[in-house]
């Protein structure tokens, strides 16, 4: 886990007249998914590249862990921080072991401890590790692309830089790699900055989003707060603000509970809904369900209710009962 | 024609020790400027792709260099160098370098971007790159420079001979001036024999270094 300070972080290319990063400040904590949302040309896969030195800051400053980014040289550098990208950019030359061995060689780890790391990251990204002396091209994009996760894992960087890692997947291969690296974000609890211009890809995986327009940094909340209070129209016009079942998506039951009706059973058991299924199945759910109420049940418990009406207060709030 | 080439056949039987001089010599100095044109043409080669605009200066210059007939450079060479091996053997490199060079170009040009931005976000050094990355994967396309340039050169060592540089454009030369086709076949079959065991050669090598870069299908 890193933190990550920004202070007026700015870039202009040679020959350009305006800066393609503009006096950027934020400050991540440790162990944050921070997506960086907006549209091509905004400027974000330049900052990214700049937390990582591929691009030098043309002003500003940036701290990672408290300490200057140039008080170390780039190469060192980037060896402490994984970097995952669209095109993968595996070794077409090296087996697929070799691929995920490179920063651990680079950093002079013995190799019986390189060899044990690989199958453990195999086993990580739920790869067959019959696939150590394979080459990259024999597998499938979505293979490749979990090797290209387990390869900046390697070394057990605090930090991860992505740039549009699963951009060019197709829908459900992508949405099964959300899912994964969901999965090993709660295990690990890396701080990530991860780039996309996909909205629904940076509300599912975001704790964070940081929107950027133009260069600049237009807001940077949490997806509920960026959707229920964006910053100025291109925010709520980026995100579909005003899709009221996006913003239900990102409440969850919990956000909307009544207390029980008097005398109401359990309901009819495949109908109750749990306080974390998300506001969005749960409406459709009352609605189906003759658009009166539906119970919630948590662990055989009858906990409460949800009603259209407490769907709609919970909207109106536009915020979490309970924090993650 | 059969009858023509038996007659050849004696005439090598009958001047072996010569013959295989002129070999020995033909293959010494097609192989020396083979190796300094690599030598040359490599790293410059290497050094171009990594530099965008002095780059493509440094391939048309060479490229353009190509456009000189052989013979001319042996004959302009000739004031400098005098006659012999060492002006036949500078034409000869000269020869050698283009192929070389814009293959090894092309070959490091080629490496997809996202491999390159990879090592470098990875924490590779310029150096690492080159000798983990860029090399391995440009070599077959170094190995195919190299084999354009041996053929070009084996072929065109013959012309040695015309400013007394030896090899076995010796028997082409004086089969021309005796006209005599049987002493010329001596050279030229040979030569031809060796030019193209040589592109062989270097095309299985080519094709084992793309499969086992893991790119050949």
């Amino acid at each position: 886990m890193s933190s990550i300070v920004a202070e007026q972080l700015s870039k202009t290319f040679p020959g350009e007249a305006r800066p393609v990063v503009d006096s950027v400040s934020f400050r991540i904590e440790p162990g944050e998914f921070v997506v960086l949302l907006g549209p091509s040309g905004c400027g974000k896969t330049t900052l990214l590249k700049m937390i990582n030195r591929l691009y030098e800051p043309t002003s500003g400053r940036l701290l990672i862990d408290g300490a200057d980014a140039r008080a170390v040289p780039a190469t060192e550098l980037r060896r402490r921080i994984g970097y995952v990208i669209q095109q993968t950019g595996l070794f077409p030359h090296l087996r697929i072991e070799q691929n995920i061995a490179v920063v651990p060689q680079l950093l002079g780890w013995e190799r019986r401890r390189i060899e044990v790391r690989i199958d453990e990251l195999l086993d990580l990204v739920e790869l067959p590790r019959a696939y150590r002396r394979r080459y990259p091209r024999q597998l499938s994009g979505g293979e490749q692309q979990r090797v290209g996760l387990a390869r900046a894992l390697a070394a057990d960087p605090g930090l991860m830089l992505m740039d549009e890692p699963f951009g060019a997947l197709d829908a459900i291969t992508r949405a099964r790699l959300q899912d994964e690296l969901l999965r090993i974000q709660q295990r690990l609890h890396k701080t990530i900055l991860f780039v996309t211009h996909d909205v629904d890809e940076a509300l599912r995986l975001a704790d964070r989003l940081l929107i950027m327009r133009a260069g600049r940094m237009v807001q940077f909340d949490t997806p509920l707060a960026v959707l229920s209070h964006p910053a100025d129209d291109f925010v709520r016009d980026l995100l579909s603000a005003d899709d009221v079942l996006r913003r239900l998506s990102l409440l969850r039951v919990a956000d909307a509970l009544r207390p029980p009706a008097v005398n109401e059973g359990y309901g009819n058991g495949s109908s109750a809904l749990t306080p974390t299924d998300d506001l969005r199945i749960a409406l459709g759910r009352v609605l189906e369900a003759g658009g009166e109420s539906l119970p919630v049940v948590a662990d055989g418990q009858n906990v409460g209710r949800v009603t259209p009406a407490s769907i709609a207060a919970a909207l109106a709030r536009g915020e979490r009962a309970l924090p993650d | 024609m059969l009858a023509l080439l038996l007659e050849a056949y004696e005439y090598f039987l009958a001047n072996q020790s010569r013959f295989w001089a002129a070999a020995t010599q033909h293959v010494w100095i097609s192989s020396a400027a083979l190796l300094i044109g690599t030598a040359i043409g490599l790293p410059v080669g290497i050094w171009a792709a990594r530099r965008a605009h002095a780059g493509q200066w440094a391939i048309n210059a060479f490229g353009a260099l190509r456009l000189i007939p052989s013979l001319a450079v042996l004959f302009l060479a000739q004031p400098y160098l005098g006659i012999g091996a060492l002006p036949a053997l500078v034409a000869l490199t000269l020869l050698a370098v283009p192929p070389v060079l814009i293959a090894a170009y092309a070959g490091v040009r080629n490496v997809d971007r996202g491999v390159s931005e990879a090592a470098r976000g990875m924490g590779m050094t310029a150096a690492q790159i080159l000798w983990r990355v860029e090399l391995p994967l440009a070599l077959p396309s170094i190995v195919g420079g190299v084999r354009s340039a041996a053929v070009e050169v084996i072929a065109s060592a013959t012309l040695a001979a015309f400013i007394g540089g030896g090899g076995l454009g010796i028997f082409i030369t004086r089969g021309y001036a005796l006209f005599d086709t049987r002493i010329m076949l001596v050279g030229a079959i040979p030569v031809a024999l060796l030019a193209l065991t040589v592109e062989l050669a270097l095309a299985l090598v080519q094709r084992r270094l793309s499969s086992n870069a893991g790119m050949a299908a």
